[in-house]
């Protein structure tokens, strides 16, 4: 089961990949991103983790002891809250595709295609 | 393209994606096993070199410190992209919520929820701050630290509605924060140039290991970005409230044309 989270990370991925694209909602298909997004975090810490190292937090904990990998972990903690406010400004977006279309299925706004 | 045509080249590229992915995960080494170096080299060196505890912020706030600004960019553009997407029909109608705003919420929310949201305003702020303020020691700072500071102001809308939050953080006030927070960090970094030292670069002492005051300008670069992502989700906050309200407003507006 080693490789049990890369599973998930690619789980996640195309299960959110398939739902935008057959998305019939805007705010759902932001929500499937959001899903497609998660699985970078969880494939990102999973290749950082060591089994049974400590967190790289070194509080009352001698230097040298074996921890996860912090590159890793600071990559995330950043994306999680940049993606909150991307997630914010697409959703912006889905609102103002009601307002000019009346409509929130991607299949219906037809004066957006060329 | 017809949503069954959709699925069909979704299903051919995922087969190909499936392929391509499991032939990298080959070559991954196995769960739990991490194989280094920069992490162990980053656990060895950053609590010397840098006198913090938390070595995820020595990495944010310094080692990588110059990537962390171009995220927090994407994080200053996103909010003002919401912003200019929300605040372009404003002209159109009346902005300021109807007076009875109040009113409506208090009816729609029972004085449970809104004991127990002003209960837990205080202590979320408080710790939000705690959170910001202790990023080079523990884990948290200013991303974490901001998002819960904003979570106490949405307590706020939720134990007393939108024009008391409106009266407790002014919206030109949550635009402020949040560009004086994107800006810190940017100063901070061209503190070090106008030191004569590399941009970001250390420049204050260090401290001794393990106190409040100690990392350098790591717990100001944490600080600035709190504020900025407190501001950020506070203005993102109340475009969409406003929104709602617009819409609400819209729709009253409507109905009394309907009626007359």
């Amino acid at each position: 089961m080693s490789f049990f989270p890369y599973i998930i990370a690619a789980w996640l991925f195309v299960v959110g990949l398939y739902g935008i694209i057959t998305s019939r909602n805007l705010i759902h298909l932001v929500i499937c991103l959001s899903v497609v997004q998660s699985s970078t975090y969880v494939l990102l810490l999973a290749v950082g983790y060591r089994a049974g190292a400590v967190p790289p937090v070194f509080v009352n904990i001698p230097l040298g002891t074996p921890a996860v990998d912090p590159v890793v972990q600071a990559l995330t903690l950043t994306d999680v809250v940049v993606e909150a406010t991307v997630t914010a400004l697409l959703l912006a977006l889905a609102v103002q595709a009601q307002k000019r279309f009346g409509t929130l299925d991607p299949e219906q706004l037809r004066s957006m295609q060329g | 393209m017809s949503v069954p045509a959709r699925r069909l080249v979704f299903l051919v590229a995922a087969a190909g994606f499936a392929a391509l992915f499991l032939w990298g995960l080959a070559g991954l080494p196995s769960f739990g096993n991490y194989q280094g170096p920069y992490g162990d080299i980053l656990n060895r060196v950053a609590v010397p070199q840098r006198h913090v505890t938390d070595v995820v912020a020595a990495v944010n706030f310094d080692y990588r410190g110059v990537d962390t600004i171009g995220e927090e960019f994407i994080l200053f553009v996103s909010v003002a992209g919401v912003a200019a997407l929300l605040r372009t029909e404003r002209a159109e109608i009346d902005v300021e919520p109807p007076e009875d705003e109040r009113a409506i919420r208090r009816a729609e929310t029972s004085d449970a929820v809104r004991a127990f949201c002003f209960a837990l305003i205080a202590p979320t702020i408080v710790l939000g701050w705690d959170i910001v303020a202790h990023g080079h020691l523990t884990p948290g700072g200013g991303f974490q630290g901001g998002a819960i500071l904003a979570s106490g102001l949405v307590l706020i809308y939720l134990a007393g509605g939108y024009k008391t939050l409106r009266a407790v953080s002014p919206e030109e006030g949550a635009d402020v924060a949040e560009a004086i927070g994107a800006g810190g960090f940017v100063v901070i970094g061209l503190a070090g140039l106008i030191a004569g030292a590399a941009f970001l670069q250390d420049i204050i002492p260090l401290g001794p290991v393990g106190l409040l005051y100690s990392a350098g300008t790591i717990p100001l670069i944490n600080l600035s970005v709190g504020i900025e992502v407190a501001g950020g989700f506070l203005v993102i906050l109340s475009e969409f409230l406003r929104q709602a309200l617009q819409v609400r407003a819209q729709a009253d507006a409507r109905k009394d044309q309907e009626q007359a």
